[in-house]
């Protein structure tokens, strides 16, 4: 059942600043603009009819919201950049390997060439495949409107399933993605629902900092098992002053499991995806080891 | 609205509402029926085009964003009714039912415009945007090598070649296609180099 | 002078794998496929569908809000002829008048010149239910909760019997119990299902569309429509894939179609989109089998028990031949002298299940095969061994009594696999990897084991029983004003290569170029009904009407002009000739059974099939024990198709038949939420990628079959038979997990694993 697409308006303003101020001043309007990126997700939900017909601002041709820049305080990456771009941004696989990683594993070929890691954010799924990585590096999401730019912690981005504190007159500008820290080690993994084109069933970034043999600093944070992409601060706590052993692994694996709740639905069990979240875990902290 | 976009080479203007998916830009509007729609949410790649030079799902793009755009579809692979390299492979059974044949072609000839010799590996990666229910892929994955192959030694025939007639018709031919395709390859390398420079 | 002897002249084009004909207009976008036609004055079709699996419409309301003015609305009262879909029984309407027996069953028909305001349209429709108890698992049907069909819920019942089952249990050593399930497959085909449909100035229907069978959407048309045969007229158009989803579902859809076209008095196009063909259209039937055998010590099999139960749906649609395939299969490739083999079909409140690749003999041949492993390990014998000692061989005897008279490969397939897998040597291997993996404790990276298994089927060829007599098909050949030979059969081009094994079949015969001959698309006005493009019959049987026919035209242009031809040249010239000088030249051959086969369809006896094909996979699977993805890491195929008439599209077949088990085995699951598929999208029906699928060694044994032409016995099918139950054996050899039950789906397997781990520690 497909939307009356032929009907869809779009606004389209040549410069970053006219399509802040069109997207702020359609908020106090009964019609709030719509922002719409690569479209990847948008034109899945308007193919299946389940969108009600709104009016969309385009941002696609936008090239001040496309770039890669390295800053002092790290690395900015403006929302239009592709994961195309982002599996193979220079950068991008060398600071932050779980970034280029998880990029490599959104989608297929065809929708890393138009999906962008703010059109991720703003969807707001959480199976999302870049968001725990974006919790694990402690991003930081750089909104604008016309008037103000505002940052905002990613962990405190979203407020449940699919709602966030952007507000309807706010872009996503950037993100900035901080230095890591010297001996923090990342990973990611994705268990989705086939090797390629998948969404996931579980997904886990982490980045643990090992200083003088024990952990510093540690972030595990998850996909798909809650309305949000989440991070688990009882397990990351486990592992804080601790070595690198099984046994700590397995017990941040014990509290995660405590304190995850995920649900059964189209694509897995909550069973399992605990049991795996669990393990994901474990081979995390074992790939910190190596 | 009006589109201006280059089509197989072509140039068009395009009347049509923006959100309108480019497939049935293409399709419907264009009569380019070559295209397939097979899902239509981005999932199977029957639908698959090169939106300047990268696959993209036709399925999921709006027509607004070919404003300006180069866009190839199967229509465009054969030049004065000879079939490339690629399409040549697919008659020796990468092709069943055919419907996916289509959005693979584009998806191996992007594949091919970056990487003349790629492994089996990469092009499973290459191809996982694109369903195929006949072939089990193995007939695919040899096209796709197969073209390669050929594509190569029709590379390196011509290298002498040139080298003999140091000038004439021939050269012109055979030192365009190579530089264009340097370049295409590079750019996204170069353009991400100097964004990280900039800062 | 006469003809010169082709073998001198040139190349036969049998056996060799010359480029597929249709393949030229697919890689350059220019064949027209259903979608691809846009007539004149289109309309679009859809169908109004029950959201609920069981009920009583009490009303149908239309928002009044909404411009009905350019809508056609078709419901059941439209309907001239019949209203039912004329299929084996005539139970299933084509329009639902008052009960609602499954989900997404087609209520109201509307058609629109514009396509979003169709969508507008149906959004605007209600259809008001009173809801009954739904049906919806097989124990409920046999239990019957409330009664879906008959007095039982059985659609069709068979039975097998053969020798004393008491006296084999008797002298069992070990008698092994065991029940096995496997699951709904969609087909996925890329291409939905879809059809146009147009009436004509003289009140002739022509329906053309992606479709497998033209004249059984022929059939259901006349019933229909109340109209006789030559007013009926079914085009195929390129079809995007069938597997037997396009099988008997588009005599429904074409049903459709027609009755918008016929009321609006436009073409009218009707395409689903994919979720409708996801919840809509036909499924591999879902089966419980359960088998109860004895084995004596030394491993012979001598008793075997089995009970097949699969789920029909809501109406009978093809379920009794699906079960009369699966229930002919179900004991596997290996002789037993004591055999009693029950099925039933019943009925459910689902979406009636229909024909896919294999036709019931996948679901009871991955009972069977499984079974061996168990009975195997009951012994502590290897499955190989097991296989050995128990597999058909020539003269061996079926269940129904069928003495295997020739073309026996079980034997060969079985050794040439080992043999190039290393299957031996490999197990060890593993055996000894794996222990060291399960040995290392969680948390110590990732730990994956793999293991290796194999599994032996057959697949009777073409039509059961007396199947093919009863269809007494006709192929044709005749001369194309362009003086080529020009093949018409109802058989279809759905990607498989009929049009290219056909022309190498007809261009031996008449010793000219595969080139030079073409195939007619088919068309019920111009081409005979030479039956159904399934069974895996079109090569066999089907191809061979036409080598004959081939042989009794060259016969005929030989008389014409004893000279003969020499090549693709000389033959139009003589045909031309003869086309001006005698007028058209057309061979009809209509099928003659083979002597000496004999079938009783009352007692279920006698020769089921004329000859079977053989194949044996061995897989090699790769399980990651954090997650319970299991996957397939290599295949090794070798199957007996009798003789390749080409060789790549024969692998092409097993390739694909292969890939397409392997989803069933792993990826493939239908889900279902108050009695509707829950899963219609492809991001949620998951079949393999390119990623997902194996690279596969094929190895084509051609064991000749004198009824066969050439001595092909039909590739179709068989590959889909064999790789579930490898896959099951070599996650067993891998974890210690027995799965009887596919898909094995990463959460159940690591349930089953996790529960191990924790009652050891």
């Amino acid at each position: 059942m497909r939307a009356a697409l032929s009907r869809l308006r779009v606004v389209r303003e040549p410069n970053l600043a006219m399509t802040a101020r069109a997207l702020e001043e359609s908020a106090e309007g009964p019609r709030p603009l719509v922002p719409m990126a690569g479209g990847t997700d948008l034109f899945v939900y308007l193919n299946a009819g389940a969108l009600p017909e709104q009016d969309y601002l385009d941002l696609w041709h936008l090239d001040e919201l496309r770039g890669v820049i390295d800053t002092p305080g790290g690395v900015r990456i403006h929302a239009l950049e592709t994961f195309a771009n982002l599996r193979r941004d220079p950068l991008v696989k060398r600071r932050y390997p779980a970034l280029a990683e998880a990029s490599s594993w959104v989608g297929a070929r065809q929708i890393q060439n138009r999906a962008t890691i703010a059109g991720n954010i703003a969807n707001g799924s959480p199976a999302g495949d870049s968001l725990p990585v974006l919790l694990a590096l402690d991003a930081r999401i750089r909104l604008v409107r016309f008037s103000a730019p505002r940052d905002v912690g990613f962990d405190t981005f979203y407020t449940g399933y699919r709602t966030s504190v952007r507000h309807p007159s706010e872009l996503i500008h950037s993100i900035l993605l901080p230095w890591p820290l010297p001996g923090t080690r990342q990973y990611f993994r994705k268990v989705g629902t086939r090797l390629a084109q998948a969404i996931s069933k579980v997904v886990i970034a982490t980045t643990i900092t090992v200083q003088k043999g024990r952990v510093t600093r540690a972030r595990i944070a998850l996909g798909s098992v809650a309305a949000t992409v989440v991070r688990v601060p009882s397990a990351e706590d486990a592992l804080l002053g601790e070595k690198l052993t099984p046994a700590a692994a397995s017990e941040a694996a014990r509290r995660l499991r405590e304190s995850i709740h995920p649900i059964d639905d189209i694509r897995s069990t909550a069973a399992h995806r605990l049991r795996v979240a669990g393990r994901l875990v474990e081979l995390a902290v074992a790939d910190a080891l190596r | 609205m009006k589109i201006r976009c280059r089509v197989n080479g072509v140039s068009r203007e395009v009347e049509t509402p923006p959100m309108v998916r480019l497939l049935d830009m293409l399709r419907e509007t264009l009569r380019l029926t070559g295209t397939k729609e097979g899902c239509g949410e981005g999932e199977c790649g029957a639908c698959t085009v090169l939106l300047n030079g990268q696959p993209v799902n036709s399925c999921l793009v709006p027509a607004c964003h070919a404003e300006g755009a180069s866009i190839v579809t199967v229509e465009g692979l054969s030049k004065r009714g000879k079939l490339s390299p690629l399409q040549e492979a697919f008659l020796h059974g990468g092709a069943q039912c055919g419907i996916c044949t289509p959005g693979m072609l584009m998806a191996a000839q992007a594949l091919l415009q970056e990487n003349g010799a790629p492994k089996e590996a990469v092009i499973r990666e290459a191809l996982a945007g694109n369903l195929c229910r006949c072939t089990g892929y193995v007939k695919i994955v040899e096209a796709v090598r197969e073209a390669a192959k050929v594509t190569r030694a029709a590379a390196a025939a011509k290298k002498p070649a040139r080298k003999k007639k140091a000038a004439g018709k021939e050269k012109a031919g055979g030192k365009q296609k190579p530089a264009m395709k340097k370049a295409a390859r590079k750019k996204p390398a170069t353009s991400r180099g100097k964004r990280a420079r900039r800062a | 002078m006469v003809t010169r002897s082709p073998a001198v002249n040139r190349p036969r084009s049998i056996g060799r794998s010359v480029p597929k004909k249709d393949a030229a207009a697919k890689v350059t976008g220019a064949a027209l496929y259903v979608d691809d036609l846009s007539p004149e004055g289109l309309l679009h079709g859809a169908t109004v569908r029950s959201e609920i699996p069981a009920g009583r419409i009490t009303r149908i309301e239309f928002d009044s809000a909404f411009d009905w003015s350019q809508v056609t609305i078709v419901d059941h009262r439209d309907i001239p002829g019949n209203n039912c879909i004329a299929l084996i029984e005539y139970d299933q309407p084509a329009l639902v008048e008052n009960e609602i027996r499954h989900a997404d069953e087609p209520i109201l028909l509307l058609a629109h010149p514009d396509r979003e305001k169709l969508q507008q349209a149906l959004r605007a429709v209600k259809v008001h239910c009173e809801p009954l108890e739904a049906v919806l698992t097989m124990e409920r049907s046999i239990a019957c909760a409330r009664l879906v069909h008959a007095t039982d819920n059985v659609q069709k019942r068979f039975l097998i019997q053969r020798g004393d089952l008491e006296a084999g249990f008797a002298r069992a050593h070990k008698i092994v119990e065991r029940e096995y399930r496997v699951g709904h497959q969609e087909h996925l085909y890329i291409e939905n299902n879809g059809v146009i449909a147009r009436m004509e100035a003289d009140g002739s229907l022509v329906v053309e569309g992606s479709l497998q069978c033209p004249y059984y959407v022929h059939k259901a048309l006349m019933h229909l429509m109340g109209l006789p045969a030559e007013k009926v007229r079914v085009v195929q158009t390129v079809t995007g894939g069938g597997f037997g989803g396009k099988e008997e579902y588009p005599s429904m859809i074409s049903a459709h179609a027609a009755l918008l076209a016929r009321k609006s008095g436009r073409p009218v196009k009707l395409i689903y989109d994919r979720m409708e063909d996801i919840a809509a259209t036909t499924k591999r039937h879902p089966a419980i089998v359960r088998h109860r055998s004895g084995v004596t010590e030394e491993g012979e099999l001598v008793a075997q028990d089995i009970d097949v139960i699969m789920d029909g749906g809501a109406y009978v649609t093809l379920s009794p031949v699906v079960l009369s395939r699966g229930i002919l299969h179900a004991g596997g490739p290996y002789r037993c002298p004591n055999v009693r083999i029950t099925g039933r079909a019943v009925a459910t409140n689902t979406p009636p299940n229909g024909a896919f690749r294999g036709f019931g003999a996948p679901q009871t041949l991955f009972a069977a095969e499984l079974h061996m492993d168990h009975l195997a390990e009951s012994l502590g014998m290897d499955p190989l061994e097991i296989r050995r000692r128990n597999l058909y061989r020539l003269g061996d005897v079926t269940p129904t009594g069928q003495v295997l008279r020739e073309s026996v490969s079980a034997s060969e397939c079985l050794e040439k696999a080992v043999k190039v897998s290393g299957y031996v040597k490999r197990r060890k291997a593993l055996d000894a990897a794996n222990r060291k993996a399960l040995a290392r404790p969680a948390g110590k990276g990732p730990r994956k084991v793999r293991g290796i298994g194999l599994s032996l089927v057959h697949h009777g060829a073409g039509f059961t029983g007396s199947g093919e007599v009863k269809l007494a098909s006709i192929a044709s050949l005749d001369l194309s004003p362009e003086g080529r030979p020009r093949a018409l059969a109802a058989s279809t081009e759905i990607g498989q290569g009929t049009v290219t094994i056909f022309s190498q079949m007809i261009g031996d015969a008449l010793q000219v170029s595969h080139d030079l001959v073409e195939v007619a698309q088919p068309d019920t006005l111009r081409v005979p009904n030479s039956g159904p493009t399934v069974a895996s019959r079109t090569c066999m049987v089907v191809g061979g009407l036409l080598s004959q026919a081939a042989a009794d035209m060259r016969a005929r242009l030989l008389e014409f002009d004893p000279r003969g031809w020499s090549d693709d040249r000389s033959f139009r010239k003589l045909a031309l000739r003869h086309l001006k000088e005698r007028g058209a030249l057309r061979i009809d051959r209509q099928y003659q059974p083979p002597s000496g086969i004999e079938w009783n369809d009352d007692t279920y006896t006698g020769d089921a099939y004329g000859v079977f094909a053989w194949a044996c996979n061995v897989i090699e699977v790769e399980v990651d024990l954090d997650t319970g993805d299991a996957r397939p890491v290599e295949v090794v195929t070798a199957n007996d198709v009798g003789k390749a008439i080409h060789p790549r599209l024969a692998e092409g077949q097993i390739e694909g038949g292969v890939s397409q088990a392997l989803g069933w085995a792993i990826l493939e699951e239908l889900r279902w939420k108050d009695g509707r598929v829950w899963n219609q999208q492809l991001t949620n029906y998951i079949i393999p990628t390119s990623m997902d699928c194996p690279p596969m060694k094929v190895i084509v044994v051609e064991n000749p079959y004198s009824g066969g032409p050439f001595g092909a016995k039909g590739v179709g099918e068989l590959p889909m038979d064999g790789p579930a139950p490898a896959v099951v054996a070599a996650v067993r050899h891998a974890t210690g997990q027995w799965m009887d039950e596919i898909p094995i789906s990463p959460e159940r397997l690591l349930e089953k694993l996790a529960r191990l781990e924790e009652a050891l520690t």
